[in-house]
């Protein structure tokens, strides 16, 4: 099981990269959003998978007796999925504004151009 | 020493900024309300420094978990100056912010996410744990692209557009190393960590995410060869916005390859020798770039860029002089950088430009404010006794006492890059006789300005200007916090005991 997401998650930087390196808006944004779930998913698979209970103390007990999954990288992948949502949201209507006020969809034609008034 | 009280700084900022939005129209409010919260948090931040300065390390661990399980906040030195500082230029805006800027619709929300930027900041001075180091750092980036693409022009949004896109992927980069760090040590304490991590058997996965950290920084920190997007967006936004900016959000990169470099992964020969090699070519580059610029706010970007690298370099050379060289002119940097995009608003509202070759003459005709400029231009360039003579004099004696030649010579060339810049800046701007200025319809001068409003222009650039002074004047002392500060990265040993144990 963690060899295939391992496979998966390289896949998902890899995926992430190229399409960062596009030129099309459109393709810049998905891949930065590959890029951050491959992320989350990488927190999860070093957590360590383990097939295990939950780790919940249970009344009478004073530790937790049996094997169990750990569960920061949850907890952390949760906050990350929540910040990199509202990221994108935000990135999504930057570059619709953009497309919008400047017509460029392609970003070879951005330019630093020299502002003559301001 | 555990004291709950470190959290007041962020605390002020959040009610700050909640309290602001709720005052969606009213400026005049808004900008008192700014200004004070800002001047409250500057003597917290002040009363904090002493406190840890006397007292030593202070730590809170949230919902009183102990470390290494629970969230850690901790204020030492470093971090207390740091906080000091902030305060000090976060203050400095907020007045300038209120002298000048219209009141335009878009005014509306700028002071709330200030604030939240501020938070931000000040939140990742204290964070002693890596993922919470990461929500602040998430925090700033979002307060940072509403203010960059403020006014939501077309050039605004070109600027943002580089911004947001390298910090979505910087931002990306700095959790997969904290996920290998989580992988390896099964903490994310950072004091736990720095105990963990010399125990790991497989070094080369230590400096794979040693090195994923340092481009991940590096891009916040705009290093060679990352720092493209700076010079192409931060000329863009408002004067009062660019000083932010410029003062502060590259230097909480450099805060936070200080610390986490220091704790985990140096001394080390081949990261010293990769962030060494960084910081030549980051002086090399960025003085070539501000050299050819001919337009104010560009030529200030590129010095960011420039100016970094001396504090890169103190980290590479990591001996206790380089690295109390490098923080000293830390907090130079933050102070004047600060300044300088004020000073560049307060250029832009006389004469009506940023462009060199459409200013001139402002020596002849305002006398007094271009002796108050002269001093953070001058602070820059380092003419002793000014505040950036003394961090240089230590990073060249750092460079000696390690042998790094190379930088040592990056580090002169630089300096007289910075030199021949800002003395084109003075001829240009202040010397030479003005063009013919164009009239322009909608464009308010300083001469037409309100008397409150001039006093917004010019009282925060003499006050950050004064603190240049004082931190060029009395470098004695601060040298002194500088080494102690530099002793305390290099030994962390205190650091991780309070944390891990609590006690003093």
């Amino acid at each position: 099981m963690i060899t295939v997401l391992a496979f998966i998650v390289g896949l998902m930087y890899a995926a992430g990269i190229y399409l960062v390196l596009r030129r099309s808006l459109v393709k810049l944004i998905i891949g930065l959003i590959i890029l951050g779930n491959g992320a989350n998913l990488l927190i999860f698979i070093l957590g360590g998978i383990t097939k295990g209970h939950p780790p919940v103390i249970g009344s009478d007990e004073l530790t937790l007796g049996e094997i169990y999954a750990d569960p920061l990288p949850q907890a952390l992948i949760l906050t990350a999925i929540v910040i990199g949502f509202g990221l994108q949201a935000f990135a999504m209507v930057l570059l619709q504004r953009e497309y919008v006020l400047g017509g460029v969809e392609d970003l070879d034609s951005l330019k630093d151009e020299d502002e003559d008034e301001l | 020493m555990t004291n709950d009280l470190i959290l007041l700084p962020i605390i002020i900022q959040a009610i700050n900024a909640l309290v602001l939005l709720f005052l969606w129209n009213r400026i005049h409010l808004q900008r008192r309300i700014s200004i004070f919260g800002n001047t409250l948090g500057l003597a917290v931040a002040f009363f904090l420094f002493l406190s840890v300065y006397q007292n030593g390390i202070q730590v809170t661990q949230a919902g009183n978990w102990e470390a290494p399980f629970g969230i850690t906040f901790v204020v030492d030195l470093f971090s207390a100056s740091m906080i000091l500082i902030a305060s000090l230029s976060g203050l400095a805006v907020s007045v300038f912010a209120s002298g000048s800027m219209s009141r335009r619709r878009s005014m509306f929300v700028f002071f709330p996410i200030f604030h939240f930027l501020m938070m931000g900041i000040l939140g990742s001075f204290m964070a002693g744990d890596l993922f919470n180091l990461y929500v602040w750092f998430e925090m700033i980036i979002i307060a940072s692209f509403g203010l960059i693409t403020f006014g939501g022009g077309r050039r605004q949004l070109e600027g943002a557009l580089k911004y947001v896109t390298l910090n979505l992927l910087a931002s990306i980069l700095f959790i997969t190393a904290i996920a290998f760090i989580y992988g390896m040590t099964g903490t994310l304490n950072m004091a736990d960590i720095a105990t963990k991590i010399h125990e790991i058997e497989n070094k080369e996965l230590v400096s794979i995410s040693a090195l994923l950290f340092f481009v991940g920084l590096g891009i916040k920190t705009a290093v060679f060869p990352l720092y493209f997007w700076l010079p192409a967006s931060y000329h863009t936004p408002l004067s009062a916005i660019s000083a932010i900016f410029g003062g502060l959000l590259t230097k909480v990169g450099v805060y936070t390859m200080l610390r986490i470099f220091s704790l985990f992964f140096l001394p080390d020969p081949f990261m010293s020798s990769v962030i060494t090699i960084v910081a030549i070519f980051t002086l090399l580059a960025g003085a070539m770039g501000a050299m050819i610029q001919n337009d104010l706010r560009k030529m200030f970007s590129w010095m960011i860029v420039c100016h970094i690298g001396f504090m890169i370099a103190g980290l590479g050379m990591y001996s206790a002089v380089a690295i109390a060289g490098a923080v000293f002119y830390l907090f130079h940097d933050i102070i004047v950088k600060t300044n300088l995009f004020m000073v560049s608003g307060l250029i832009h509202r006389i004469t009506g430009s940023f462009k060199l070759k459409k200013l001139g003459g402002l020596y002849e005709r305002h006398p007094a404010k271009t002796l108050l400029i002269a001093i953070p231009l001058f602070s820059l360039v380092g003419i002793p006794p000014l505040s950036g003579f003394w961090p240089k004099l230590l990073l060249i004696n750092g460079g000696i006492e390690t042998g790094n030649h190379f930088a040592i010579l990056a580090i002169l060339i630089a300096s007289f890059v910075t030199l021949f810049a800002i003395g084109k800046v003075w001829v240009e701007v202040f010397w030479k006789t003005p063009p013919n200025k164009p009239f322009r319809k909608h464009f308010y001068s300083f001469y037409d300005l309100r008397k409150v409003q001039k006093v917004g222009f010019i009282l925060p650039i003499a006050a950050l200007a004064a603190v240049s002074l004082f931190l060029g004047l009395g470098a004695g002392w601060v040298y002194d916090i500088c080494e102690q500060i530099a002793i305390d990265l290099m030994e962390p040993e205190k650091y991780i005991e309070v944390i891990l144990t609590g006690n003093k």
